[in-house]
């Protein structure tokens, strides 16, 4: 473990057993904090995600849950005050593509995608601030996404989910800030996760011209990130997107 | 404890006030001056103390500290 940041501190992160959640779920542990490995379906790879907390001394414990379906996203909140007695940290992770041009979209590629990235974080939100309320005292960070600032073809769905994620963010800031709730955001830009190896080759070597990093970022990177606003390091920011995108929508 | 007594707790651990403020006519947003959050912190605080759910707009008919012994009275005797 380096620095303990977090030590004492209990986190629920959604969408944790693979990619970008994973990552931050680790990275928070490594910094002390006691996690709650949200997954929908990947049983197994929760699992590995937990093990790998407890093999560095961590404490972690995997639950299932559909973040966007208000009775589950509240027995998540639930699970993790029953299992360590308090929560400081929720980060809405859960997200989903279902990329395809506008043209090709389907509703339900429009309903899965704004179910699960936004209306997921408004039910775990809602089901954590009455604790963050009572205790005077959260923090939530939202993973939203350059997509959410500056578009993407063929991400309809995904690009409002983000953008809407961003509107969140900066509502529930303004709404909590006085009852010593953080609520911040963090947009990644292209990560190399499960979801963007989908993305063909050739569209990855376009836009990694963009970057002026000219690299895909790493979930490492963001995680750091999401740590810093996690702890007391960032205790007057408040309301704000950061990106971890190498310089893309600079 | 009586409804008023408990109440009153409620009130006086939330907005940190003293005794004295929390009379019977005393009006939670203005004389109490309890902001949007403290009125939120305020319901949650009773509905816990009462186990009771309090809907919206039953919140926005509570005005006063002798509402809110009458609403949770006649809540806990329906």
């Amino acid at each position: 473990m380096r620095e303990n940041r977090l030590e004492g501190k209990c986190a629920v992160v959604t969408g944790s057993s693979r990619g970008i959640g994973r990552a931050i779920a680790f990275t928070l542990a490594t910094e002390g904090a006691r996690i709650v490995v949200n997954y929908a379906r990947s049983s197994e790879l929760a699992a590995e995600v937990v093990e790998s907390i407890h093999q560095i001394g961590g404490q972690a414990i995997a639950v299932q849950a559909d973040v966007a379906d208000e009775e589950q996203s509240k027995l998540l909140i639930k699970k993790a005050l029953e299992q360590y007695g308090k929560l400081d940290i929720l980060v809405n992770n859960a997200g989903i593509t279902r990329d395809k041009l506008m043209l090709r979209m389907s509703m339900d590629d429009w309903d899965e995608v704004i179910r699960t990235n936004l209306r997921g974080a408004f039910c775990c939100s809602h089901a954590a601030l009455p604790h963050f309320f009572k205790q005077r005292g959260g923090i939530i960070v939202n993973i939203t996404s350059v997509i959410g600032k500056v578009g993407g073809a063929g991400q309809a769905n995904y690009s409002a989910a983000k953008a809407g994620l961003i509107g969140l963010t900066k509502s529930l800031a303004r709404e909590m800030g006085g009852r010593n709730i953080r609520v911040n955001g963090v947009a990644p830009g292209y990560i190399g996760t499960d979801m963007t190896d989908a993305l063909p080759q050739e569209y990855r070597d376009t836009i990694r011209k963009q970057i002026p990093l000219a690299r895909f970022g790493s979930p490492k990177d963001v995680a750091n990130l999401v740590a810093f606003l996690c702890s007391d390091d960032s205790a007057y920011i408040q309301g704000e997107v950061i990106a971890v995108d190498g310089g893309l929508a600079m | 404890m009586t409804t008023t007594e408990r109440v009153r707790k409620i009130l006086i651990d939330k907005l940190d006030i003293s005794e004295e403020q929390v009379v019977p006519n005393a009006t939670i947003t203005g004389d109490l001056k309890a902001d949007s959050l403290d009125k939120m912190d305020i319901m949650m605080g009773l509905q816990e103390e009462f186990d009771i759910n309090i809907p919206d707009n039953d919140v926005d008919q509570i005005n006063t500290v002798q509402q809110i012994v009458d609403y949770i009275d006649t809540r806990l005797n329906a």
